[in-house]
């Protein structure tokens, strides 16, 4: 009988946190630009950039490596500060980290003294929800990233994937309004990326949470995207904005995907090629 | 069949030590034997005299570690994350660390007098750089990821240290508390020669002082043993818990 309820009261709470009032907010990046000091002196990283994102949409940063995508996405989840400009969520300016905006990294960083179970209630026990509601939110979320049974297991006994899974879920149980994603699945073969695309895809369209997507995987970018923003390389700022028409859920094999992939890669050597010419 | 390899090997050091010291090459009281030695362990025991002696010993111990640890955890996680304090009292505990705690001795027993004070200030002393340093270590080796992680996750002040950076650190604090565990246990031995009251050290003093060399060896034994079975019930297990979650399992 007991056992019944609490089953209820998960699945009632499930999907609260799937569905209502989940969906994302707008977030609205005005001149943000950031400098770094280093030993050679000034290093500007991202030039000042304006990028308005409406609420629910699944918007791409793609680019070469040191481009400041990622510098603007810690910028958006309030880790670092910009040297310029604004940041607004929902219309509130920014001013440090909040769990509307979850990071989520390449190395998925989760932590290695914690098991699977508990690395996904961090967030809810930094916010004081009990031990109990806690654990029917996790059991919740391992399921949903298709992860039931290794609710005991420790990082290194993980593979890749797994651990993007573990961080995805990690980053659900605050239920934010947006998830800034730093190129989450870079490090995972082609397989297992596929799935964690078509997997996400599915968590978005259950949620409509907004989506930052730090990428410099062209195909990645467009399978994923509603919106492509293109960065020419450092000093990083925006070169183009593609917006992506294509019907979901979206296969890499499919060929007005790659024909798309493809007028990007060429926007983007092209500024690549600039970068080269300027820089001889 | 390694434990078979172990016990011939201490079978036969038994065995060579209990012909040298028949031998008369040397007179029994400067080299008793190994049978000698342990009736003298037993009857210690039997009487209770070196199980009082063993409980005063882990007694000053624990006193003196605890205090090191409450200190030493403090301290390393300030020096591992304020700049200036890793500057100034940083390198002050760096130089300490390298005295050996036994020189504390003597300006101990000016502070305090030859008591029960002074012995476990040296304990503390032989204890707490060890300590703080592995803390430090530990905490300036923290992947910074973990600490964005979880401030991304909300994270705030102090339980920031408590749920992130102690733990992230611990492998290397369990390191410091190992080492400072054998550093006060070497300090205390070292001060209870000195002292009047029961005690391992003192014990041993004892034996010197009656000409009784079984005794001597006996309470080495049991100085050995003690020291074996702290590093098994305690540190080892935490030790291989550690390793099994982080996955160090080599």
């Amino acid at each position: 009988m007991l056992e019944h309820a609490t089953g209820v009261a998960a699945t009632a709470r499930q999907d609260t946190i799937m569905t209502a009032a989940s969906g994302g907010i707008p977030l609205s990046i005005q001149q943000v630009s950031k400098q770094f000091t280093t030993r050679a002196g000034l290093l500007t990283a991202l030039e000042s950039t304006s990028i308005e994102v409406a609420a629910g949409e699944f918007v791409c940063l793609l680019g070469p490596s040191g481009c400041g995508k990622s510098t603007l996405l810690s910028i958006i989840a309030g880790l670092d500060q910009p040297s310029g400009g604004l940041v607004a969520a929902a219309g509130q300016p920014i001013s440090g980290p909040g769990t509307d905006r979850v990071l989520l990294f390449q190395e998925a960083a989760l932590f290695p003294w914690l098991d699977v179970q508990h690395n996904v209630e961090f967030g809810l026990r930094q916010r004081g929800v009990s031990r109990k509601e806690r654990a029917v939110i996790a059991h919740g979320l391992i399921e949903r990233v298709h992860l039931q049974g290794f609710e005991r297991s420790f990082v290194h006994q993980l593979s890749g994937g797994m651990r993007q899974r573990v961080a995805i879920a990690r980053a659900l149980a605050l239920n934010p309004a947006v998830l800034l994603m730093d190129e989450p699945f870079g490090a995972l073969d082609a397989l297992t990326r596929d799935r964690l695309h078509s997997e996400l895809e599915e968590i978005w369209s259950a949620t409509h949470k907004t989506i930052v997507f730090v990428t410099h995987n062209v195909r990645e970018a467009v399978a994923l995207g509603d919106r492509v923003l293109v960065f020419s390389p450092r000093p990083g700022r925006i070169i183009a904005d593609f917006r992506i028409e294509l019907p979901r859920p979206r296969s890499l094999d499919d060929l007005a995907l790659a024909a798309q992939a493809a007028q990007i890669t060429a926007t983007l050597r092209a500024a690549m090629g600039d970068d080269l010419n300027t820089r001889r | 069949m390694p434990w078979l390899r172990r016990i011939a090997f201490y079978a036969a050091l038994l065995a060579v030590w209990e012909v040298v010291a028949r031998s008369g090459l040397y007179p029994p009281y400067l080299l008793p034997g190994p049978i000698e030695v342990l009736a003298t362990l037993w009857s210690g025991l039997a009487q209770g005299l070196f199980v009082t002696g063993t409980l005063v010993s882990l007694r000053r111990l624990a006193v003196g570690y605890a205090i090191s640890l409450v200190i030493g955890l403090a301290l390393g996680l300030l020096i591992g994350r304020v700049k200036w304090l890793e500057e100034t009292v940083g390198s002050l505990v760096l130089g300490l660390q390298a005295l050996p705690s036994v020189c504390w001795l003597p300006l101990a027993i000016l502070w305090f007098g030859l008591n029960e004070r002074a012995i476990i200030f040296v304990v503390v002393m032989g204890a707490l750089f060890s300590i703080t340093l592995g803390v430090e270590a530990g905490v300036k080796n923290t992947p910074p990821i973990f600490l964005r992680a979880a401030r991304t996750l909300g994270a705030r002040g102090p339980s920031i240290y408590s749920q992130v950076v102690l733990p992230a650190a611990l492998p290397a604090i369990l390191g410091g508390l190992k080492q400072g565990w054998s550093f006060a246990w070497r300090s205390l031995m070292a001060g209870e020669l000195l002292y009047f009251t029961l005690s391992l050290g003192n014990l041993l003093q004892s034996g010197r002082d009656l000409n009784d060399a079984a005794q001597v060896m006996a309470v080495m034994l049991l100085i050995i043993f003690v020291g074996v079975a702290i590093d098994r019930i305690i540190f080892a297990p935490i030790e291989r818990r550690v390793r099994d979650r982080w996955g160090l399992t080599g």
